[in-house]
């Protein structure tokens, strides 16, 4: 058995785990606790590790989505951080948790992490909510909601000859079909585009709103091949940001994604799988674009974030998906990719690889 | 003891506001001042380019840009869409498209509403222009929204190759900073091991839940042991008396708070919980509260929880008894 063909970094690391949530409109008899610590137990259980035995512990959540201070710190009960453990937590998607994570593997200060993120979009309304993350000077007094932001990108998209909406409602059609394997997914199967939510984007092109968890554990080396039949080892990992204002982009590319790409070398090799953090039908057509991909890769085959779009959670479930199917064989190298903030604007890309027979 | 079942969920109403004062940087200052009498300012970026909202730095090399210079009030949108259905505090209460604008000597584009009569008289490539807040303070909402332009009989031009006039950004009575309103209506609902706590008060009863593994008895409970990260799950009924851990003496009053000081604050450990809880003392000057001290809750007509605690009147417990939860 060979290691990971195109490793760039001092340590091996691996996603040897991932669970998560069933994703649901509403979990009004659950706390956040009790929501996460179900996924906790379930990838923790998967490799046999108990929580005292994890390096480090890494989370994301927004206090914003269920408008709980100090969420996160509650949370934490579901891990058990006794006795004390190492621990961080970022107020964005676990993508970027699990960025952390990595760090500190590589550092040589942890050899495992557990890196969990969840969204509680229920109490309140996450369209709303959203334009609290918007420049406070110049958007947010103007309260442009996430599916007013997302339309305009996909105008732009129409305008420059893109795509149109037959080509936007194919995108919906197909995520929500491929979800009909996926036992977690919100939306499964044929759901109708329905009327315009912000034209031109229709409810179909909108990604269903909901509460969810995801969990995933990293490890280093030889501890990776112990704890998992088949690691899924990171061999690139980057993020990279574009400019607040969308009057400043470019909205029909996503030069970021295309740069934390080449830094991740993805673009080194092919690869049969990628999972896209595209929660509206237009931005998979932007992350196509950026990345390159062709017809030969399966794009979102979990059904993406138009099947399930836990926020703070649903960029970690694209690696977790991804790394899922090296894990059974199903893909030898995929790529992962999550987003954070209006129209594209951060994006992180992973990519991932099973050892060779 | 009684294994929990699924109680009935409870919800409630939760709002929670953030006036943030902001202050503003130089650009953004001239920026705002500008709206407020009806003036478009933009600043230019290294390579010359004129930005517009003004950014302080530039958005390529981060350098610190400072130059000003006026645009107009008229441009051509660069992208669109059609809100049939405006959300509150949107600018306008009708349908209306949200666009980006480029203004008249601009390289980059505004947001803002575009007032059409509907998503047939809105392109990509239209003239608007800004329609004027009718009260105007300083701040992005002076532009009250976009209006189309190109009917006007005196719509001129964008004159060609004339770059925009050069601004000193200076106003009388500048504005300094903004007051960023934001209200978010949330409905809370606290999950099951709460809503079991909750729904026992109502009946004047204190109930938690015993750990699994360590068992420890949390009141209240939240569902998960925070030691052992399992699930709590068999309901404990404690109290209602309990013994006071620890203590402080009150001598501030509270704002809004009906209370004379000094008061009594304690945590208390009820009979059969593995910590404790806090609460008033009551019923007994507030210095011969002591811990040790055995007290009971007393309850108001309708309340939702004790009003404070008294003495029962016991022997004080034994140190040893109450030391592990201090």
């Amino acid at each position: 058995m060979t290691g990971p063909r195109t490793s760039r970094y001092a340590r091996d690391v691996a996603v040897v785990a991932f669970a998560q949530s069933d994703h649901l409109r509403r979990t009004d008899e659950l706390s956040e606790v009790e929501m996460v610590m179900p996924v906790l137990h379930e990838v923790l259980a998967a490799t046999g590790l108990k929580a005292g035995e994890i390096g480090f512990t890494c989370s994301g959540s927004s206090d914003y989505l269920a408008g709980r201070a100090f969420s996160f710190t509650m949370t934490l009960d579901g891990v058990g951080a006794w006795p004390p453990i190492s621990e961080s937590h970022v107020e964005m998607d676990g993508a970027w948790a699990l960025y952390e994570a990595w760090v500190k593997i590589q550092t040589g200060e942890a050899d495992t992490a557990l890196v969990y993120s969840y969204g509680k979009s229920s109490p309140g309304s996450v369209r709303d909510v959203l334009t609290r993350q918007l420049d406070p000077y110049y958007l947010a007094p103007l309260w442009p909601d996430s599916v007013a932001l997302a339309a305009l990108q996909a105008q732009a998209l129409i305008d420059a000859g893109e795509t149109d909406e037959p080509a936007l409602a194919a995108i919906a059609a197909r995520s929500r079909a491929d979800a009909g394997t996926n036992p977690h997914a919100q939306l499964r199967g044929a759901v109708p585009q329905g009327d315009y939510q912000v034209r031109p984007l229709r409810t179909g092109d909108c990604p269903p709103v909901g509460d969810g968890v995801a969990a995933v554990v990293l490890a280093a080396g030889d501890l990776a091949r112990q704890l998992c039949e088949r690691p899924a080892w990171i061999t690139g990992i980057d993020h990279r940001i574009e400019a607040h204002g969308l009057g400043l982009r470019d909205l029909t590319d996503s030069p970021s994604t295309r740069t934390a790409a080449q830094h991740a070398g993805f673009f080194d090799a092919p690869v049969d799988t990628a999972e896209l953090h595209a929660p509206f039908s237009s931005q998979e057509v932007v992350l196509r674009k950026a990345l390159g991909l062709g017809d030969t890769v399966a794009v979102n085959p979990s059904g993406g974030a138009l099947a399930a779009n836990p926020m703070m959670a649903a960029g970690l479930i694209r690696i977790g998906e991804a790394a899922a199917r090296i894990h059974r064989g199903a893909s030898d190298r995929a790529v992962a990719h999550a987003t954070s903030g209006p129209c594209l604007q951060q994006n992180l890309v992973a990519v991932l690889e099973g050892d060779r027979a | 003891m009684t294994a929990a079942s699924p109680p009935e969920v409870l919800r409630a109403p939760l709002v929670v506001e953030f006036p943030f004062t902001r202050s503003l940087g130089p650009v953004q200052s001239a920026f705002l001042t500008g709206l407020r009498e009806s003036v478009v300012l933009g600043v230019k970026t290294s390579d010359g380019r004129v930005v517009v909202p003004p950014v302080e730095y530039d958005p390529v090399t981060s350098e610190e840009i400072r130059d000003l210079v006026e645009v107009a009030a008229t441009g051509t949108v660069t992208t669109w869409a059609w809100n049939d259905r405006p959300r509150p505090n949107q600018p306008l209460g009708t349908p209306f498209a949200w666009a980006l604008v480029k203004l008249d000597g601009a390289d980059t584009a505004l947001l803002h509403a575009l007032d059409a009569p509907g998503p047939d008289a809105v392109r990509t490539g239209m003239r608007v222009r800004v329609r004027w807040a009718a009260e105007r303070t300083g701040a992005i909402t002076d532009i009250a929204c976009f209006e189309p332009y190109e009917d006007a009989p005196d719509a001129p031009a964008p004159a060609p190759g004339a770059g925009p006039a050069p601004h000193d950004g200076v106003f009388e009575d500048a504005v300094t900073g903004i007051v960023a309103e934001a209200r978010l209506d949330y409905v809370y609902s606290p999950g099951r091991a709460q809503t079991a706590y909750i729904n026992a008060l109502s009946e004047q009863r204190t109930v938690g839940e015993r750990c699994p593994s360590c068992h420890k008895v949390y009141v209240p409970p939240r569902g998960a042991c925070p030691t052992c990260g399992v699930a709590t799950t068999d309901q404990v009924e404690v109290g209602p008396a309990g013994t006071v851990t620890t203590f402080c003496i009150v001598n501030i009053k509270a704002k809004n708070l009906d209370i004379e000081v000094p008061y009594v604050y304690a945590h208390i450990a009820l009979d059969g919980a593995g910590l404790a809880l806090h609460g008033r003392i009551g019923g007994i000057p507030y210095d011969q509260v002591r811990m040790g001290l055995r007290v009971e809750p007393v309850w108001t007509e309708g309340g939702r929880y004790p009003d404070h605690y008294r003495p029962t009147g016991e022997p004080d417990a034994d140190y040893d008894a109450y030391k592990e939860l201090i």
